[in-house]
Parts: C-alpha cells; structure tokens; sequence
C-alpha cells in the first residue's frame, strides 16, 4: 500500500517540476547562506583558537623592560630566582617580496606549540632541527611556499597550527636570523610557578609584569562581530524560508483533491501524514546538501575579505582558507531540516483539519483574507513591543538584538496590512478603469505575495539600515582620521638613543617635531596606554574631541587634567569631572573624551612631563614630523639613509589614511555582499509567487483580455506590478532600515565596538537600492509577463469554456 | 448590414475541422439564436467573431472592419468598442466592486454614460447592491452585473455564449427578458448562443449548426 | 605527545620508548659521539663536570630521610645533561640540553617536578671545581664533591639539604667502565653512596627538619642500552650493617641482564656479573594507573643476601614529561636497610 501512496504522493512533483525545483532552491538557498555564514565563523574562530594555542597570547602575563628589549642576563635571574619564564623574540625579517613577522620562541619552555609536534609527528621532523643551528621556520602554506623559494633562510615547515602571518621558530633560529642573537624582546609568565620565588621587584626592578587584557578583549570584540554575522546569517535563513513555506503551501494546497481522495480509498490520516513528513525531510535533505556547497563557495568568496576585516579592526588572526568542519556540515543540515518543518508546519496543520468530504475550490476571495492580515498585524505589533521591552530590560548585545529581531519580524508582520492599506488609497487616485483594477488586482494578489514581499522588506531593511552604519562609519572615520592623523610623517626609532638623534635631525630638516611617547599600564585591571603630548597647535586644532570645552588643553598641558578615549570613557563609565587613578597612585581629572576608533584598548594623554612623573623610563622613539606636504618623500627618504631606518619605521600621512581607509572599506564588503546575496533571495522568492501564482491569475486576466486589452498590455501590467509592490514595499523599509541603522549604530556598536557613532543619512544610497529592489521586482516579474505575452488564446479561452 | 460571416473554416490543432464553409449574415438591431449540439462549433463561431480566435480561411466583416487584416492591437481595439461578450461563468473581475465591474467595459473604451449607467442599475436591480464584490451576490445576479457591463458600452453587437446556462429556470427567464429588452433600446444586435429551443425562439432568427456546419 | 616528550626520547634514549618511538640509531650507533672504553680510569675532580661529546650524563641524588616527626622521607634530586651534536656553543643554538627531576615521597604522598634548559646562556649546566650544579633555582653545589648543599622547588615543595661525604667514590664495573648489555653496551659509573644528609623538607604542611643518607650515582654514556632492552630496575640499597648494595636488572625482550656492586661498609667495592643477583616481582599495584611492581625478592647468594624490598609509598610515579617510578624503599629479610629503587618501562 504504501508503494502506491508513495507513487501517487511523488506524482505530484513528476507533474510540478518547476515547483519542485523552487522548494528545492528555497531550502539551499537558506542553507546556504545560513551556513555561508556559519563557515565563516566557525573557521575564524578556529584561526583564534589555534592563535591562543600557540602563544598562549590570550592567558598568560608578560615580563617586559620598559626601557627596551631584555637581556639574556635579565633572563637568567629571573630563572635562576625560579621564575618560570618563556624567552620571546619578535621581529621583522626582510624576505624577498617583503617583511614577515618572526617569532621565536623558547621551544623548550614554552607551553605546548602544536605546530613543532604536528610538524614532528606528521612530518618526521626532529626537534633536534628546530633547536641547533640552522633551525626551522614554521608557517602556514602559502607563506611557507614563499619562504621557501627564498634563498637564505634555514628549511621553512608549513603547518596550519602556526598563526596566520606569523613564521614561527625557536628562538635561537630567530636571534641568528634577526641579529643580537642575546636579544629578548620578552618573556611570558608560565601558568605554573614554584613555591616561595622572590617577588620581580626584589631580583629585577626594572623589569615590568604586564597582565593580560581582561575585558574588552579581542574575544569579546571578535564575538560580537561573529554575532552580526550570525545575525545576517540567521535573516538570510529566515528570507530563504519564505519561499520554503510558500511552495510547500502550494503544493498541498494542489494536492488536497488527491489526498482527499487517498483518505476516501482507506489510507489512514496518520499514514499520510508521516509519508508526506518523510518526503518533505528527504527533499529537505537534498536541498541542504546543495546547499551546502552553495555555501561553501559563498564563504570561500567571503573569507578572505572576513580575514581582512578581522585583522585590520581588531588585529584578531584569521586565515583566508576554508577547511570543511563536521560540526559545519551538521549544522547546516540540521538548519535545513528545521527551516523546512517549521515552513511547513502551517500546511500540515491546515491537512490534519481538512475535512474528508469538502468540497473542492470557492476560496473566498478578499473578505476573508482582510480579517486575517489584520490578525497578522496585531501579531507584529506585538512582537514590537516584545522587542522594545527586551531592551527596557536587558542590557548588552543580546537584548540589541532581540529589538532588532522584534522590529524586523513584527513590520515583516505589519507589511501587509499597511500594504492593503496603502492600494486602497492609490485606488482612490486611479482615474481609468484600467488603473482602478491594476489597483484592486494588486490587492487581490497581496495575499499570494505578502511572503514574498516581507522577504523583500527583511532584505531592503538590512540593506538600508547595514548600508546606513556602514557609511556612516567610514564618513565618521574618515573625519576623525583627518583629525587625528595630523603630522605628515611618522617616525620610529630603533632606540632612545637614536631616536634622541632623530629628533635633533628632525629639528634642523622639519618645521616641528612632535615626540609620541607612551607607557603601558594598568587600570582597573586592563591594560592601557598613556600618552605623553607636548604643547602644539596640531593637538589644539585637530584633536577629535567629543566633549569640546574652553581650555582643555590648557588643562592638559599644564600637567592638570588628563584626556581618556571613548572606549574608556564608556567601559568604565568616566566622563569629564570624573578622575582617573593610574598606578602606583597619581590621579588626573578628566578634561575631555576623545574618539579612537579601530582600537580595543584604553587609552589616555598627559603632558610628557606628567608622564614623567611615574618613575617609569618613557621610550622615546616615536615621533610625529611637521613639514610641507610637498617635502615628505623627500625628507622621508633622507631619514631613512642617515639612520640606516627600515621602511616601516617611516609612515607617511598620506599612506597611512589610505591603509586605514582600505580596512575600513573591506571590513564592510562582508555584509555588503550578505545584502546583496540576502536581496537576491528576496527577488527569487518574488518570483516563484509570481510563478506559483499564475495558474491563479489566467481567470482574473481573460476577462479583461476579452475587453479589449492586448495580451501585451496586460505583461506590462503584470510588470508594472510587480514594480509597484517592490516600489511600496521598499518605501515601507525605509524607516524599517533608518530604526535598524540606529540600533546597529545607537545600541549594538556601543557593546560590540565600544565606540557611538554619529548617524549620516544617504538618500542617493536610498534611491539606488530602491533602483536595485525595482530592479529586482523587474526580473522576477520578466518571465511570468513573458509567458503572459505568448500565452496563446485558446488557454484563455478556457477560462470561458462552459465545463468548469 | 452589421456582421457579415463568409465561408469560414476552423479546424482544432489537430486538424479535425470545427467549421466548414459557415456563412452568415447579421443586421443592425437584429437578434440571431446560433443553437446546435454540445462540440457543434456555435462556441467556436461565437469567439471567431468575438476576435478572440483566429479562423482558418473565409472572412468576417463587423460594420465595414475585415478581421483578416487586424493585427492584435486592431482586433482589441474592436473588441474593446465594438462588441461586448456575456458568457455563462460570468467572469466578473473579482476584485472590483459590482459598480466597478458595471462602467468597467464601457470606461475601458472611453464611452462611459452615467445616466444610461444608472438607468442600467435601476433597471438590472443592482442599485442595492453596488459596493459589493462579486463573490458576495447570487450567480443571477452576477449575470446581471456581466449584462450590464456589456450594455454599457451600448456596443453594436453584444455576444452572449449561453447566459442563462448556470441558472435555474425562474433566473433565467428574468434575465433573458432583461438582455432582450436592453440589447433593443440600445439598439444593438444580439448574436446568441444556446441549447435551449425556448430561449432560442425568443430571438428575431434561428441558425441551427451541425457539425460545424449551418443546417 | 608534545614537543618536550620527543626532546625527552632523546635525552633519556630510553629503549621502551625509544624502541616504539623508532629512534633506532641512539641505541645502536653512536655518531661522532664518544664511546665509553674499558681501562680508561676515571680522573677526579674533572669527571664530576660534564663530559659533552657523550651523548647522555646524569647526577642522580637519592636520599632515604627520616623527619622529626619520626617518619620516613625520600627525596630525589636529578640533572640529565643531552646532547643533540657532540659539541658546546655559546647562546641558544647550543646543541647541550639539560632536564632537571626533583621529588619528595612521604608513605602519603609524592611530589615531583621537571626543569629544562639549553647550555650556553647559563641558565642549566654543571662545573667541576668548585662543584656546581644547576638548573633554574635547583642546585647542588659545594666546595667540593664531599660537601654539597642540595636543593629544588616545585609548585608545592621545596627542599635545602646538607650533604657531607662519610666514604670514598665508588667505581662500578671494571673501575667506572659498566656494562649494561651482552652486547657490549656500556657507561661510565660511578656513586658516592655514603652521603651524610640534614637539612629541611617544605611541604603544604610546612617544613620538616630531616636527617639521612644520601646516595649520588654519576654515570655517561653515548649507549647506554642495547636496542631490545625495553627498560631497567635499579636499586641502591644501604644495610643497617653499614654495607651497600647497588645492582640492576636490565629488561630485554628474550631475556635479562643483571649486573650490580656490593660495597663494603668501608667503601670497598667488589663488581657483581651478570647472572649473580635475581630480583623478582612479588607484588604489583596499579595506584598510579598502570600495572608497577611495588614489592620484590632479591637474592645474592654469594653474600647471603635474600631479602623483600618494598615502596614506601607505591604511588611514587615520576609523572614528567617522560614518566617512570622512582621512590624509597624498605629492605627486610636476611638485611634491614632502606634505599632506592627506579623502575623504567612500566607505561
């Protein structure tokens, strides 16, 4: 028995294929994008957890010397106190095509470095190589393929358990390969020490131990960036499903008549059920499956640009590679199978109360629906209100989003009410019968096309509202950089003595120097840099103040008061009027607050000679150099051949602004692609309502034909609508996508960046996604009014023929 | 003369011929009753003239106009002012008002007369009924919103395929005897297709087909 | 396995490991290592230093204490010098590594710990005179070899012990040259076992004042085993009657090698061949996880010895990067005494 119901059940889409195909296409595309998303993070998140891993970078403290790099004899009292210490070495090494970042370790007391036993392991590579000259490097593949060909260096092993960037090597490798082979740039603090070792301060005053970053750390950054994403991921999802519902829908709805008829030949309800639950999870299955190789080519194209932003706004280590993980391929396919049931839960119910002996056809047309898209609408407001009241409650990111979803959800909600609403007012205006019934054609449709449409509003929101912040922000930062990159060229010194020599270099070639002298320290147990600044008119022009007052300067340069950032400002809640106690006791009250965008860290400025006053030595080997814009290179170039600088060491404004700009722009290519990806989702669910609408639509449309409008007419028509719906619907998401950008830029950076940002509007930007979602609604509509066109009499003549 | 049929032939895309050699002629004002058995071709007949299919060889003249050398743009615009279609489904445009659907046709071809549009109501008894949609009154009277709608337009030639065909006896014979009164103050002619002998006998002349031919 | 258990295969080279692991060529050949050779005599103070074109060295300290408080202690105090090419450089790139192994045993508990560091930038390494050795804050270290202050820390111990020698070197072997396989196979050895101890042992208790015996096991070697032995039991036994008993038993895969040292209570030493001693297991624990012999019969017929040896404590596993047993024992039977036993190859 349950051969034939399969065979008759299975006809159904042997006679549909193209509705077999769209719920096919709706569920991958969901799958896709959601799992797109979820590569994404998921490889991120790996590259982090390998990072930490391997340099414990994350967990264990540091001893530095504040005055430079440490000794070897530094190293030796702290062992021989009993200190366990790990040696580090850090530095850049010219490689043909560049410089790459070197970091040797102390291969035998550093915590467990998976790369050397991977390599060890997998490879057969002794350890014996790595610790006696010529060593070995460890990189990830590309890179290690470049060094290979490099001519010079001792034998390069690639492994991926090496931070992205980064040739790691033991550090005896590193002091041959970088110079001052006694060298150590620092050490970290092993997680277990023994009994009763004498405090630093007693064996090594000058040396300095700095604890590791607490909160606000780039776990918490880097999360909320994943957050987005998973935030764009899960509505991609949702716009995915739509379509899902929509087609599962349908073909229930056509199948109704057949499975009336199976229950009247004794198939048992329950038997039905579970053979349709069955089909539907199989071709759920299916659809996952391609989708997630749609979504493993959409991440392959996106990670790249992911790893870009994830390194240049937070310095997180990512790689640009994608490896297929189990517990991706799960999830994807778990989302699948739960989008299909939960798209699908409606049509089973309306099965399970279909009553046996029903008779077919005579849906009401407009007044039944009317009481149910107002249902719909109270149901939205009140998802609003769910969403507002989780932000009176909550706090943090969460509750963000939760408004977000509260608001996105509950106008998806509303759409077609306001719709309906908004045809009957362009139907007032209609003034030939013609447009009066395009009007009132419309608003019959809305019903079939509301999913489609609240996809399309989802999409046009994220698009307007993520497109807002993200210009906002680059106009924001673009600003601030203006303001805050005020020398022309910036300097660094190998040492304080020659950075001494620089400056009076500096003196005699440049119209003023500005020295840039810092100190790490701790406040409320996070790290934090102090800036000592000298008395300048760069400073009093340009400095991105956020809170201007008279005589902030004054203050701050006459050692009085003490500048903090806006992360700070905001972490800590301190604002001017507030004070700030740095260590061992000196405390300043705040003048101002500054923005400091791209920067996790807190951050101060005192007067250089404030900075003095800790008793802690102040490096001197930065400096910011004021002169003619035309004498940069110039000069830049002199500086580099009298000091024998590397090229790093000089950075140009100009240079700098356009590095900057470049991460910021990529940092946004990520979303804007989801937009973009997330629309075209939106358009193919317009399309396949149009599609599965059509057999709907001859009925209505021959009447009119017989009235004397050509067939040609009546496509434009049809596209005209299909035009007016996207046109409405975008003008709804308008506002939708303004209350979206505020939260992104009001509420979720605030927690996720740690930085407000002042909220630009782009209408230009509005009118090019309207052109977009136009545009969209075009093509979709182009092949059901193609059809329309060619649709040859005779079908339109069966409209009248008497047997109906 | 109004309408002129000459020798048309019309065979299915399978090639089985529908008609064969029809000719007929329909004066102004004239009403004409086309019967004949169910797959006769009078539906068929009724369509070609209507414009809404195309004929095989012959021609049809409508007051001057050949249809062989309409393109689809000519033949809507003929449909569009000069003849109007009642068919038996009704097919009222379900989403407008049974007011909206009454002016529809005759606003379409731009020939829109309130008066005559209010005498239609009063007289076709939808007054009461004017803001409904069509899915909300009885099939008689939906048959009386298609009546009107096609009278409004006052057209030369109104086609009717089996108007009474969905409705009981007592319906039927009430809108028979509206059509019939409306198409004469009007002036137009009648081209009626039936099965029905009484409703045929009520028209000025009979033409009876068989087999795609007139008898 | 991480980096340090690989550096640890070739610094013990211990064949158990070194077998499975397929580091093949340490057991066998000794390439441009030097090679111990018979009749070469041990040369005083210079050979407490290191000797680094051998491949493997130690000073190995093991101490039988008895604390205030009347119950008995062990302490171990251990430097490994490896090397990775039979030469010294200056700086990190030096091919001499050296690991450190410290513990303290009470019947209750078992504290260990592991140091490592590279020669050359002075963090580990060991000088003949004055004698000094050291690795981080663990020393021993003295005017000379007879007076030495030893000492170690680990997270939850620390101790600072007092070593005065109370006899002469002993030799083991043929004057210092040990054979340690039918092969060949062979290190130089020698012991100061006679080592009179007092000092302070810190534990999470507090400290313990201690006195005992102390016993120093100084042995290199470029092969020290052949390639089918899979691990050893060594014992270093002192009799109330003042007379001391070194010996062991090398594991191969068809049969055993045993070899020892019986020394007189004067110092005296007399070489025991391979064949004259048997020790056997007679009880086995698994308290650390893994089946250990933690009680043994032993027999010397030609000095009337038969005894029983047992753990003090069974669970004195050395759980170091490369782990083994090492802890006090009690010697009763035809002898009381204490001592030490080490048992390699059990994991």
């Amino acid at each position: 028995m349950t051969g034939a119901i399969l065979q008759a059940i299975w006809s159904h889409w042997r006679r549909h294929p193209l509705q077999l195909a769209t719920l096919l296409s709706g569920i991958a595309l969901a799958t896709a994008l959601w799992s797109a998303v979820q590569a994404i993070n998921t490889e991120a998140r790996a590259n982090y957890a390998s990072a930490t891993q391997q340099l414990a970078a994350g967990s264990l403290d540091r001893i530095i010397d504040p005055s430079g790099p440490m000794t070897l004899s530094q190293y030796r009292i702290l062992r021989r106190a009993g200190w366990q210490v790990a040696a580090v070495r850090e530095g850049r090494l010219a490689v043909a095509g560049g410089r790459i970042n070197l970091l040797g370790v102390d291969l035998l007391s550093y915590p467990t470095l998976p790369a050397i036993a991977e390599a060890s392991q997998v490879q057969g590579i002794a350890p014996v190589d790595a610790l006696s000259a010529p060593g070995r490097l460890f990189a990830r593949a590309p890179l290690a393929e470049r060094l290979q060909a490099t001519a010079g260096l001792p034998p390069v092993i690639a492994s991926d358990q090496v931070p992205v960037g980064t040739v790691l090597t033991d550090i005896g490798t590193a002091g041959a390969l970088l110079g001052e082979p006694e060298q150590i740039s620092h050490v970290v603090v092993l997680s277990k020490q023994p009994k009763g070792i004498p405090p630093l301060d007693q064996i090594a005053p000058e040396l300095r131990r700095i604890s590791t970053q607490g909160d606000g750390g780039i776990a918490s950054l880097t999360d909320s960036f994943h957050l987005n994403l998973t935030a764009f991921g899960l509505l991609s999802f949702a716009v995915g499903l739509f379509i899902v519902h929509g087609t599962v829908g349908l073909a229930f709805e056509q199948r109704r008549p057949m499975i009336r008829t199976l229950r009247a030949l004794g198939t048992p309800m329950r038997t039905l059920r579970r053979l349709l639950v069955v089909e539907l999870m199989i071709l759920a299955l299916i659809g996952g499956l391609v989708g997630l190789v749609l979504g493993l080519y959409i991440a392959g194209a996106l990670l790249p640009d992911v790893a870009a932003t994830l390194r240049g706004l937070y310095g997180a280590p990512v790689d640009g590679a994608l490896t297929i993980r189990p517990v991706w391929v799960a999830s994807g396919l778990g989302m699948a199978l739960i989008g299909t049931a939960a798209a699908s839960g409606q049509a089973f119910w309306k099965l399970a109360r279909l009553p046996l002996l029903s008779t077919p056809g005579a849906r009401a047309w407009s007044g039944q629906t009317q009481g149910s898209v107002a249902r719909l609408a109270v149901a939205g407001l009140g998802l609003i209100g769910l969403g507002v009241i989780a932000v009176l409650l909550g706090d943090g990111l969460i509750a963000g989003f939760a408004l977000l979803a509260g608001f996105l959800m509950g106008a998806a909600l509303c759409l077609p009410f306001l719709l309906s609403h908004l045809l009957n007012l362009g139907g007032r205006t209609a003034g030939t019968a013609l447009s009066e019934w395009v009007w009132a054609d419309m608003k019959a449709q809305l019903p079939g096309l509301s999913l489609a449409l609240m996809a399309l509003l989802l999409a046009m929101a994220a698009n307007i509202g993520v497109g807002t912040m993200v210009s906002s922000f680059r106009l924001t930062f673009t600003g601030w950089l203006d303001q805050r990159l005020t020398a022309e060229l910036y300097v660094t010194a190998r040492d304080d003595a020659q950075g001494a020599e620089i400056e009076r270099w500096l003196g005699r070639h440049s119209d003023r120097v500005l020295p840039i002298r810092a100190l790490e320290m701790e406040h409320e147990s996070a790290p934090i840099f102090v800036y000592g600044v000298v008395d300048d008119q760069t400073y009093r022009q340009h400095w991105p103040l956020l809170t201007p007052a008279e005589g902030v300067w004054d203050r701050v340069v006459g050692g009085e008061a003490i500048l903090i950032n806006e992360q700070m400002a905001r972490r800590n809640n301190l604002w001017p009027g507030d004070t700030v106690t740095l260590p061992p006791d000196l405390t300043y009250p705040i003048a101002g607050v500054y923005s400091d965008y791209g920067n996790p860290t807190a951050q101060a400025i005192l007067s250089v000679d404030e900075l003095a006053r800790f008793g802690l030595p102040v490096p001197n080997t930065r400096f910011g150099v004021r002169l003619p814009s035309d004498k940069v290179a110039t000069v830049a170039q002199e500086l580099a051949a009298s000091f024998d600088l590397p090229p790093d060491a000089l950075i140009d404004q100009a240079n700098l602004k356009a590095r900057s700009m470049e991460i910021f722009d990529k940092t946004f290519v990520v979303t804007g692609a989801l937009n973009i990806l997330t629309l075209g989702v939106a358009g193919f669910a317009i399309f396949t309502s149009l599609l599965t609408l059509w057999t709907q639509r001859l009925p209505q449309l021959a009447p009119v034909w017989a009235m004397g409008i050509t067939r040609r007419q009546l496509a434009g028509l049809e596209l005209l609508r299909s035009v007016i719906l996207a046109a409405l619907t975008t003008a709804l998401a308008l506002p939708l996508g303004l209350m979206l950008a505020w939260v992104l830029l009001a509420v979720i950076n605030v927690e996720a960046f740690g930085w407000r940002l002042p909220m630009f509007v782009f209408p230009v930007e509005w009118a090019k996604l309207g052109a977009l979602a136009v545009l969209t609604a075009l093509v979709a509509g182009l092949l059901p009014a193609r059809r329309l066109l060619q649709v040859p009499p005779s079908d339109l003549l069966k409209v009248f023929a008497h047997e109906r | 003369m109004l309408l002129s049929i000459e020798n048309v032939d019309k065979a299915y895309p399978g090639g089985r011929p529908v008609l064969t050699g029809v000719s007929l002629q329909l004066d102004r004002g004239e009403t004409l009753a086309l019967t004949g058995d169910s797959g006769s071709g009078k539906s068929t007949l009724l369509n070609l003239v209507a414009t809404l299919d195309h004929f095989d060889a012959g021609e049809i003249t409508l007051d001057q106009t050949l249809y062989s050398g309409l393109d689809d743009a000519g033949r809507a615009a003929l449909r569009r002012s000069q003849v109007a279609l009642v068919f038996q489904a009704f097919n009222l445009i379900p989403s407008l008002t049974v007011a909206q659907n009454l002016s529809f046709h005759a606003r379409l071809a731009g020939v829109l007369d309130p008066a005559w549009q209010e005498t239609l109501a009063e007289r076709l008894g939808l007054t009461e009924l004017l803001d409904r949609m069509p899915e909300q009154v009885s099939g008689g009277q939906q048959q009386r919103v298609a009546i009107g709608r096609a009278m409004a337009l006052k057209p030369p030639l109104l086609l009717a395929d089996e108007p009474t065909g969905n409705l009981d006896e007592v319906a039927s014979a009430a809108v028979m005897d509206l059509m019939l009164e409306l198409v004469r103050d009007a002036g137009s002619a009648l081209l009626l297709v039936t099965h029905s002998p009484a409703i045929a006998a009520r028209a000025d002349r009979q033409v009876h087909l068989s087999q795609g031919q007139i008898a | 396995m991480n980096v340090r258990m690989i550096l640890l295969v070739l610094l013990m080279a211990l064949p158990g490991v070194a077998g499975a692991q397929g580091f093949a060529g340490l057991g066998a050949t000794a390439d441009g290592f030097a090679v111990p050779k018979r009749g070469n005599l041990l040369n005083f103070p210079d050979d407490h230093g290191p000797h680094p074109s051998f491949r493997i060295e130690w000073w190995y300290v093991t101490a039988n204490l008895t604390g205030t408080d009347g119950r008995d202690y062990g302490i171990q105090w251990t430097l490994f010098r490896s090397a990775l090419r039979p030469f010294e450089s200056d700086g990190w790139q030096s091919p001499q590594l050296w690991m450190g192994h410290a513990a303290v045993t009470s019947p209750e508990a078992h504290f260990f710990d592991e140091r490592f560091a590279r020669d050359g930038i002075g963090q580990a390494g060991v000088t003949a005179h004055p004698f000094e050795a050291w690795i981080d804050d663990w020393q021993m270290v003295g005017p000379d070899f007879d007076h030495l202050n030893l000492r170690a820390s680990g997270s939850e111990f620390t101790y600072d012990l007092d070593l005065v020698a109370t006899g002469p070197l002993v030799a083991h072997g043929d004057r210092g040259y040990s054979v340690k396989s039918a092969a060949g196979q062979a290190s130089y050895y020698y012991s100061q076992p006679a080592y009179q101890v007092s000092g302070t042992l810190d534990l999470p208790n507090g400290p313990m004042p201690v006195t005992g015996w102390a016993w120093l096991d100084r042995e290199w070697s470029s092969q020290p085993l052949s390639e089918d032995q899979t691990g050893w039991d060594w014992f270093s036994l002192t009799f109330d009657s003042g007379e001391r008993l070194m010996a062991f038993r090398l594991r191969g895969e068809t049969d055993l090698f045993t070899s020892g040292t019986w020394i007189a209570p004067d110092g005296q030493a007399s070489p025991i061949g391979n064949g004259h001693v048997t020790a056997t297991p007679t009880k086995w624990d698994e308290a650390t996880g893994r089946q250990v012999p933690i009680a043994w019969d032993l027999q010397l017929p030609e000095k009337s010895i038969d005894i029983r040896i047992e753990a003090l404590n069974p669970a004195a596993w050395m759980g170091t990067t490369f782990a083994y047993w090492e802890g006090p024992v009690q010697v009763s039977g035809s002898h009381q005494g204490k001592g030490y036993l080490e048992m390699t190859g059990y994991d």
